[in-house]
């Protein structure tokens, strides 16, 4: 029940993704994760197919609760957000013309692009005692951001390639001397 | 049945059984590709909806794509909204289990399997190599995110404004995207 209210909290506050307000509320508010432990389990959920906040959800759900606490919080991420995202499109046929609407959509538009900046900024830090070093962990950010964003090369290319160059490094430098 | 029923649940085409299983196996088989979240899949969904069948018009698709990154809630939602736009309620069954059920499957397998070799090196590796991708794609996303707008005088005060309200103070990103809304209402970005 905790796990239904908590996701459907950040769900219903999540204009324009809900990435930024699961960080602020597991994190900050919750304390359910360390930032650490946000970052990987974020990354865990971007390499998986399908939507990344709902296999957050779905994990940690899975962890703390078994395959309840899973259902609880994708319930509680999809059930209201689904009801309300329909009753905007049946009155969006009539609405869609309407400049005030149009210029408030983009106006959150704006706002969506700097909560998700703000959660790049957040989790930065979790790469200072990165085991690939500061140096090359951000520039491999930079790569990143420059072939996706600016170049806009498909993803799967992008998480193929820089992510295999990436993941060897990793593994080169952890070692076999670390306790395994 | 009464008309306007029907079209709440199966749409305001002549939606049938069979092209209901082909609109769920199809949202099925894009499930495993995306890879990055459901929207990296979005220009074989246009492919298929729009090109193949001609269930919607190239605007009706864009308004969904909208519709759903305005909403609250998770952006998959738009797959909800191209559902009900071609096939009503049973429309979004088909889109919206299509898309999740392949892809949480395997998240769960995979979380679990992860879990019980958490220490293995190979996973370690795997983890470590790729949180720098991971803010990288958060980075690109905001920057992307920018592009309808552009870098205008309104819409980086608005972003700066943003910034400041997620790493300064605790308050809910609420309050950001009311005066985002206002701000986009009067006309400023």
């Amino acid at each position: 029940m905790a796990m239904f209210s908590a996701f459907n909290r950040l769900a219903l506050q999540g204009f324009g993704g809900v990435l930024p307000v699961a960080q602020r509320e597991l994190v900050d508010r919750l304390q359910w994760l360390t930032p650490q432990q946000f970052l990987e389990l974020l990354s865990l959920s971007q390499v998986l197919p399908g939507p990344n906040i709902i296999n957050l959800g779905l994990i940690l759900g899975d962890r703390h609760f078994g395959w309840r606490g899973a259902v609880a919080a994708m319930a509680g991420l999809l059930l209201a957000p689904t009801g309300i995202v329909l009753l905007l499109a049946i009155s969006a046929a009539q609405l869609r013309d309407v400049p005030q609407v149009a210029g408030a959509l983009r106006g959150m538009g704006v706002v969506a692009a700097g909560l998700v900046l703000s959660t790049a900024i957040k989790l930065a830090p979790g790469l200072r005692d990165h085991v690939l070093g500061l140096p090359t962990a951000a520039a491999l950010v930079l790569l990143t951001a420059a072939a996706i964003g600016l170049l806009r090369w498909p993803l799967v290319a992008v998480v193929l390639g820089l992510g295999a160059v990436s993941v060897a490094l990793a593994w080169w430098r952890s070692g076999p001397e670390e306790p395994a | 049945m009464n008309p306007l029923l029907h079209t709440l649940l199966w749409g305001p085409l002549h939606f049938g059984a069979a092209d209901w299983w082909q609109l769920f196996l199809h949202f099925m088989a894009l499930s495993l590709l995306a890879v990055g979240g459901a929207i990296t899949t979005v220009p074989d969904m246009q492919r298929f909806v729009v090109g193949e069948h001609r269930w919607l018009s190239d605007a009706q698709f864009n308004d969904c794509i909208a519709l759903g990154q305005a909403a609250p809630g998770p952006n998959v939602l738009f797959v909800a909204v191209i559902g009900f736009s071609v096939g009503g309620l049973a429309g979004v069954l088909a889109t919206l289990t299509g898309t999740l059920l392949p892809s949480a499957t395997l998240a769960l397998a995979a979380s679990r399997w992860g879990h019980r070799n958490a220490q293995s090196r190979g996973l370690r590796a795997f983890t470590a190599g790729l949180t720098p991708l991971t803010i990288g794609l958060l980075v690109a996303t905001g920057w992307i995110l920018l592009q309808p707008v552009g870098l205008r005088l309104g819409a980086v005060a608005l972003v700066a404004a943003t910034l400041w309200l997620m790493l300064r103070t605790r308050r809910s990103p609420l309050w950001a995207i009311a005066a985002g809304a206002a701000a986009g209402l009067l006309g400023w970005v």
